[in-house]
């Protein structure tokens, strides 16, 4: 596959479709796979990398590089084209500067799942018929693939590109996920032990922002979390209340233009789950606005900027059974 | 849970300018009684109430929260109380996914003509707050007032 976009991306340049690539490189570590853009062939051919471990979502970058002079060639895959549409919608991304080819998506593996086996100085990571061969500095370990699938893949939600100029591989479906069963399991949970188990997660935040920053729902020029006047920025959560605070601000923020894509999870260095709060949102629109999925088209008009005069009173939530 | 008697919760109502402040004006006039527990906030509307609001009160030592607004439909700026209705029971489904006892927050429609609903309201509230005890889950330490 990487050798195909490269081709396809030299081509593009050579006649001048675009003049830039958006794509990934090696990071500080050959697994940590980042976010880059090229600007020649010889680039290309030397950084380029689209592998199992490419897993970040470029979408939020087009914002600032479809403002730049000339077309970019941008690669997504069919869950980045959730959100790389829904900035289309709202009006963030210039779609005339950006030529977009849809990749397949995963499963993608995490590379800290890797580690939590207790792998250590990782150099490579290879995919051999779904059995991972990991050259490491102290020499070859071996695992199986499925053991390693980073968790946004597990619960996939579409495979299917709702934006692209040209289709690499085959058109995929709408994906029958499971991705509401924890938050469901949550719900079951009496509100006393939601709320041990939120304090265990939410009390690991280092407030090192990484979440928002990568959120491509997150665009605003200037963030709540940043004003100084509001005595929470930069800085880390002195009180449960502030962790909580900012947790539930963030959610709710991107709420009805998250499209799931589970970037803030993989990102977390603290390995929270926050992708839970964003697909508890998610939840609780679908059921009682109706199915939506952000970024699955350009024209609807998101759950809260919509209303019905018959939509349900608040009480709904007193309602729910017991504690 | 045991019960003080003695605790006197402390309450902060939102009340749109248009219908639930008018409601509690006349519920004054009318000479109903509601708890002095109950501090009024006037907005605009019920739409202006932003979610950071509600959590600052909580943190700031609120013990419940509840948000008053015209009735669907009579809304002075023709539908802000339906864009509240969608986000508010959006954030209370949270607060109460958080494990937030689901009982600080409410939301009422109260018109400016309801003095008497107003006053209601607020007992009940109140009632049913000081059943739960002080806000402990969603506090500031650092404002706990002893």
């Amino acid at each position: 596959m990487q050798e195909a976009m490269i081709k396809r991306a030299k081509e593009l340049l050579a006649d001048g479709t675009v003049n830039r690539v958006m794509g990934w490189k090696k990071g500080e570590f050959a697994y940590d796979i980042t976010p880059a853009v090229f600007d020649t062939a010889e680039e290309l051919e030397q950084d380029f990398v689209c592998d199992d471990l490419t897993q970040a979502n470029v979408s939020k970058y087009l914002i600032k590089e479809s403002r730049k002079e000339g077309r970019i060639l941008a690669f997504l895959k069919p869950c980045d084209t959730y959100s790389f549409n829904q900035l289309i919608k709202e009006h963030r991304i210039i779609r005339e500067n950006v030529y977009v080819i849809g990749i397949p998506g995963g499963p993608k593996i995490d590379v800290e799942k890797i580690k939590a086996k207790g792998i250590t100085g990782i150099l490579s990571v290879k995919n051999e018929d779904y059995t991972l061969k990991i050259e490491t500095i102290y020499g070859t370990e071996t695992m199986p693939f499925y053991e390693a699938i980073s968790g946004k893949c597990e619960s996939c939600k579409s495979k299917k590109h709702v934006v692209y100029d040209e289709l690499m591989g085959e058109e995929g479906d709408v994906l029958d996920s499971n991705r509401f069963d924890m938050v469901e399991k949550l719900e079951n949970m009496t509100a006393q032990e939601r709320y041990d188990f939120w304090r265990g997660e939410l009390s690991k935040c280092i407030r090192c922002n990484a979440c928002r920053n990568v959120c491509p729902a997150c665009t605003c020029e200037s963030c709540v979390f940043d004003n100084p006047a509001s005595g929470i920025s930069q800085k880390a959560a002195a009180d449960s209340f502030e962790e909580n605070m900012f947790h539930i601000i963030r959610a709710f923020h991107v709420a009805g233009r998250c499209t799931d894509c589970g970037e803030c999870s993989r990102v977390c260095p603290q390995n929270i789950p926050l992708h839970l709060l964003n697909r508890k949102f998610i939840k609780d629109i679908n059921s009682l606005y109706g199915e939506y999925q952000a970024g699955a088209d350009t024209t609807s008009r998101a759950p809260l900027t919509d209303y019905k005069a018959d939509d349900c009173e608040p009480s709904v939530v007193h309602e729910r059974g017991a504690e | 849970m045991q019960v003080n008697n003695d605790f006197q919760p402390v309450i902060v109502a939102f009340c749109c300018n248009w219908c639930s402040y008018a409601g509690a004006d006349l519920s004054g006039t009318n000479r109903l009684n509601y708890p002095a527990n109950v501090k009024i906030i006037r907005v605009p509307c019920s739409c202006r109430v932003n979610p950071m609001f509600i959590l600052r009160a909580f943190q700031k030592g609120a013990d419940g929260v509840i948000i008053c607004g015209c009735h669907p439909g009579d809304c002075h700026y023709t539908s802000g109380n339906y864009y509240t209705r969608r986000r508010i029971t959006l954030l209370y489904s949270m607060l109460d996914f958080l494990g937030i006892e689901r009982n600080r927050t409410r939301l009422e429609w109260v018109s400016a003509a309801e003095g008497a609903k107003f006053a209601a309201v607020m007992n009940s509230f109140v009632d049913e707050v000081k059943k739960l005890g002080p806000n402990r889950r969603l506090e500031d330490l650092r404002c706990r007032k002893q």
